[in-house]
């Protein structure tokens, strides 16, 4: 199905189903502990043997020498990997360093070896008898120091580096109320609770991995690419994953080692990466250094929007698209953005849930509000002043759907965003207490996604699509589109997903799996719903509902049309060009209590409220536990996230999970959530856009402008850790 | 992880003769830290000696009027004792501001004496690491030390030592018990207990090889209104920036001991002589002669304002 005009009304607006508060489906399954995750699959091939990864232990420079007797020599060893005996591999397209690294090291923990043994303790203590040599050479690790030998990159995913309207510098010169100033973020890791992992078995020249990853046909086009075999040969399943965050949108280090373990071992090889290896070994958000310009008139309005921002990334890597959203978020005549791009020998930059924004209104939205503050308004009337219904850049393309003054003005009400004080007038005890705001925005992005729906005689309808569930409840939105679409009951909806076998979906990543897979799974049932009225002979505008078809006088059950053998129906939708006619994008608001202790500085986030415009919801449910997941990460990276980088050595130090602090429960005593009614029917018949990471847009500068706001100390570091605030609190009584 | 035999031994004299049998033996107790190290190899004993069933874990009064706590108490068990909570309540205080739940139900009274350092480099087998490798350098000093000692350090070593209970410990003036491989009993003042790190930073307490800790005593109480205040950048399950652990009595003389300083507790008794003028004179005389990097002299003044908020706290 090709959408290219938008959607009229649709089965889908029923809204008996879709539109729903609903309990995950697979939920019991987690909750039980039966939902069977990657490393866990020990029933999909016999005789698995432990494959553990010996990362390098340099950051850049050369093996000299490897010497592998006395790991051959040790209990259970059955073969050990490197890219000296592991044949000619490729790089994969998404991939900037090599998986499997030798002799040439990029960055620390590099894969250089996998070691197979009978048993993971065995190939655990085998790993580390691996003896290497190594030259090491010289690095670039530091970023405020490479920015001077940044350069322009080329352009990404269609996003150009430099963007430029009106007249910039003339406008600002010329501003009433101006500010410049520097803001950085540093390096952030996905920190998902699911390690990465593979179990791999060959049949033959037939490879087929379990594994754990966002985006399966990506991820096989990338393996056979590596391992220069035919996609057709390489069957990928990832049925629940556990967490992702962009982290496990490529092939790491586990698949491609795991597919060469079983084929050196001629065995099924499992390969988990130790938490150290996921935050050296695989891919983070890169820190960010970003300037940002705003010229204002006294009352006010942007005449002038300068961001720039400069990142880091291996040789062949990308940017961190920090100054995406500021080409669409206010009004503002002259413009102008910049993306520069250095050499750094750190592990490899990637996205991380929100890329690009996350980060950019990390700087973006503290900027505003010391803007406000030099006019004197209320950051929240600012905002809604720079409103614009159009794109910026390109005012002949409007939004297709804009409703940030509303989620502004909504949440404000909400939150007693009236009873905010003046900076550093709050107290409650030995806490000084603020509030904080910041403008949500991240776009819709769609992709073409299919489906493949099935009818059995016992109107069961079993949808099959190789999208992924990350956590983010695509098993039940996918049910519940198919439920509303059939006419059945959510109990008669099964959902087979992340096999490759399956017709091709979106993915999880970039918030477009939503909509998109739930619009591929649309198409398909438009399919069978026309096959099962030509099937029972009945008139095309037949109704279906509560598990019948109905038409005139006529209603029968659902199931009928498959008495005679099973109904299937495949399709894949595929987008026109409404989203260059249309700006898609995602709005939101996100409010911040904050204390901090007088005393220590101590910061302790008190309420938080998102109010999000993102289209029609499809689950209520699992959209709240999204922003509230992301709100949790965005409260994270403003207080404690931080990859501690050895400028020295090339690594991130931190690397595990009580080094790279993410928030607990007693962080987030209170979060609330509010999702404007809205359906876009620019998007897709669903009229859904992405939520997942809008949630995390916008947060971490809400907490940084409550803390100023309770403080009166402006920190444009993150995180925004008490060091920062001490010499500068008020004194002590 | 090495490969390693394994005993379970019912008493102290079978757990110390086992040491003797086997160079290279560890004793293991609620293993929540032993087990992390050897998984990654920065332990590798040959032999672990289980002492966790040893009937070690009773919290008995002392003819002095103090407690006799087991060293096989679990933290958990420790901290909601009804005398160590109307009597020490410093002790409960700290203890439950460390680790989690799952952690104190194992973790054990000598065990958490002993944990080792969190200095990631420690973790970090690819580091230079005088605790770990003596001789191999520091890799701390001139990286990422941000968590790091600013009393007590020296050119070899500037980790911390990361117990909240042993703080509250050193407040309260223990000593620790142990029993040798002879059989030769001692009593260790906590004071006396750990080592500095000089030029040997791998040698972190005072113990002899196969040395086996049986108790902590605790002298009687000495009153005071107790607070401990561990500072950290997330609200729980995390380990201390710094923290203060105080007693301070109704005419504002106490006692005062720092976490997260230094390679032990930290306590100047000398300069507790100037609590009643207020945190800084105190914070000054504790810190005395304190060097910092470029990331971690925010410990100073932290320590001071801590100070000065328990302090307020205190009276109330
Ligand atoms: C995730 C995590 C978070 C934590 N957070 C905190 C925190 O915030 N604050 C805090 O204070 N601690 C924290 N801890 C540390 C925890 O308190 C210690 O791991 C625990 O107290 C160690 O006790 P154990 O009995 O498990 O020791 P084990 O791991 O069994 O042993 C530790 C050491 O003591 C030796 N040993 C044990 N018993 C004896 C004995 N009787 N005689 C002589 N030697 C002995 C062992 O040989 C070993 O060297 C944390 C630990 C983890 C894993
Ligand atoms: S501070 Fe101590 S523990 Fe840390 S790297 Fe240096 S020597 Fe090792």
């Amino acid at each position: 199905m090709k959408f290219d005009t938008p959607a009229t009304t649709n089965p889908i607006d029923q809204m008996k189903i879709v539109g729903k508060p609903t309990n995950r489906i697979e939920g019991p399954l987690k909750t039980t502990g039966t939902a069977p995750y990657a490393y866990e699959r020990h029933d999909v091939a016999a005789n698995q043997a432990y494959g553990y990864v010996v990362g390098s232990a340099i950051a850049k420079g050369r093996i000299a020498s490897m010497n592998l007797d006395e790991a051959r020599a040790a209990p259970g060893v059955i073969a050990i990997v490197t890219a000296d005996n592991a044949g000619k591999l490729a790089k994969g397209n998404f991939n900037t360093a090599k998986l499997l690294g030798g002799p040439d090291i990029e960055h620390y923990h590099q894969a250089i070896a996998l070691v197979v043994a009978d048993s993971f303790e065995q190939a655990r203590a085998a790993a580390s008898l691996v003896r290497v040599e190594y030259t090491r050479g010289k690095g670039a690790y530091d970023l405020a120091a490479a920015i001077d030998t940044a350069i322009k990159p080329k352009a990404s995913f269609g996003t150009e580096p430099d963007t430029a309207v009106g007249n910039f510098a003339a406008a600002f010169a010329a501003a009433p109320v101006q500010l410049d100033a520097r803001y950085t973020t540093p390096d952030h890791s996905h920190a998902m609770m699911e390690p990465h992992a593979t179990i791999a078995a060959w049949e033959g020249d037939k490879l087929t991995v379990w594994t754990s990853n966002q985006m399966i046909a990506w991820s096989v086009g990338d393996m056979a690419k590596t391992l220069g075999i035919p996609k057709e040969n390489i069957r990928f399943d990832s049925p629940y994953i556990g967490g992702g965050f962009g982290g496990k949108l490529f092939n790491r280090a586990d698949v491609l080692l795991a597919a060469l373990g079983a084929k050196a071992s001629k065995r099924p090889v499992k390969v988990a990466l130790p938490r150290p290896l996921m935050i050296n070994n695989t891919t983070h958000r890169p820190a960010t250094i970003q300037r940002v310009r705003l010229g204002a008139t006294a009352d006010g309005k942007l005449t002038a929007i300068g961001h720039e921002s400069w990142s880091g990334d291996l040789p062949g890597g990308g940017p961190e698209t920090a100054v995406a959203q500021t080409r669409l978020l206010y009004a503002g005549e002259n413009r102008m953005t910049a993306m520069r791009l250095a050499v750094l020998d750190l592990p490899e930059g990637n996205a991380m849930r929100a890329p690009g924004e996350a980060p950019g209104l990390m700087a973006l939205e503290i900027a505003v509000d010391e803007l406000a503050e030099k006019v004197g308004m209320d950051p929240v009337a600012l905002r809604v002043l720079n409103d614009t219904q159009v794109d910026p850049e390109k005012p002949s393309r409007p939004f297709s759907q804009r409703q940030l003054n509303k989620c502004l003005e909504t949440g404000a009400e909400k939150f007693g965003w009236s009873k905010r004080a003046k900076p550093g007038a709050t107290r409650d005890g030995r806490w000084l207490v603020g509030m904080g705001v910041a403008a949500a925005f991240r776009n819709n992005l769609n992709g073409p996604s299919a489906a493949r729906v099935r009818l059995a005689k016992s109107g069961v309808v079993t949808v099959e699509t190789d999208m992924t569930d990350i956590g983010t409840g695509t098993y039940t939105i996918i049910a519940q589109t198919a439920a509303e679409m059939m006419g059945v009951p959510l109990d008669k909806v099964v959902v087979k997903l992340g096999d490759s076998s399956f017709p091709v979906s979106a993915g999880s990543g970039g918030q477009w799996g939503a909509n998109s897979s739930t619009a591929g799974v649309y198409a398909a049932c438009v399919k069978l719903r026309e096959a099962v009225v030509q099937k029972l002979g009945l008139a095309s505008d037949a109704v279906f509902a509560d598990g019948k078809v109905k038409a005139g006088r006529r209603s029968v059950a659902l199931g009928d049309a498959a008495a005679d053998g099973e109904l299937v129906a495949e399709d894949n939708m595929e987008y026109g060009d409404l989203a260059e006619k249309f700006q898609q994008s995602t709005f939101g608001a996100h409010f911040v209590e904050a204390g901090v202790d007088a005393m220590t500085g101590e910061i302790r986030v008190r309420r938080m409220l998102a109010v999000c415009a993102a289209g029609r919801i499809l689950n209520p449910k699992a959209a709240r536990s999204q922003v509230i997941g992301a709100m949790t990460m965005g409260a994270g990276a403003a207080l404690m996230e931080e990859l501690a980088v050895d400028k020295r050595f090339g690594f991130f130090v931190n690397h595990d999970l009580a080094g790279y602090e993410v928030p607990v429960h007693a962080d987030i005593p209170h979060q609330d959530v509010i999702f404007l009614d809205e359906a876009d029917p620019t998007t897709s018949p669903m009229k859904a856009k992405g939520v997942g990471e809008l949630g995390i847009c916008g947060v971490a500068a809400a907490v940084a402008n409550a803390i100023y706001n309770a403080t009166g100390v402006r920190v444009r570091n993150y995180p925004i850790t008490l060091d920062k605030l001490l010499g500068k609190l008020p004194d002590m009584v | 992880m090495k490969s390693f035999t394994y005993e379970r031994v019912d008493s102290a004299a079978a757990a110390t003769a086992a040491f003797t049998r086997t160079p290279g033996a560890r004793f293991i107790a609620g293993g929540t830290n032993l087990l992390d190290l050897m998984k990654l190899e920065i332990e590798t004993p040959s032999h672990l000696i289980d002492v966790s069933r040893l009937a070690l874990d009773k919290i008995e009064a002392t003819a002095e009027g103090g407690l006799r706590i087991g060293a096989m108490v679990r933290n958990t068990d420790l901290a909601s004792d009804a005398r160590v909570r109307r009597d020490y309540g410093l002790l409960t205080r700290a203890l439950v501001a460390g680790a989690s739940g799952q952690l104190r139900n194992k973790a054990t009274t000598a065990g958490n004496l002993l944990q080792r350092t969190r200095c990631p480099y420690f973790y970090d087998t690819n580091q230079p690491c005088n605790k770990r490798k003596p001789g191999s350098g520091c890799a701390a000093i001139g990286g990422f030390n941000r968590l790091h000692a600013v009393v007590g350090a020296s050119d070899a070593c500037i980790a911390t030592h990361p117990s909240d209970m042993a703080v509250a410990m050193r407040a309260l003036d223990a000593a620790i018990e142990t029993v040798d491989a002879a059989g030769k009993a001692r009593a260790i003042p906590i004071a006396d207990f750990y080592r500095a790190p000089g030029k040997t930073p791998h040698l972190e307490t005072v113990l002899a090889p196969g040395e086996l800790i049986t108790a902590v005593t605790l002298p009687k109480p000495v009153g005071g209104t107790h607070i401990y205040h561990k500072v950290r950048d997330r609200a729980s399950y995390a380990f201390a920036l710094i923290s203060v652990g105080a007693i301070v009595q109704r005419d504002g003389t106490g006692r005062v001991a720092l976490g997260g300083v230094g390679y032990k507790p930290w306590r100047v008794e000398a300069a507790e002589a100037a609590l009643p003028r207020g945190a800084k004179p105190v914070a000054d005389g504790l810190l005395a002669g304190a060097r910092t990097t470029h990331e971690n002299a925010y410990k100073l003044p932290l320590v001071e304002r801590t100070l000065a908020g328990v302090l307020a706290q205190a009276k109330g």
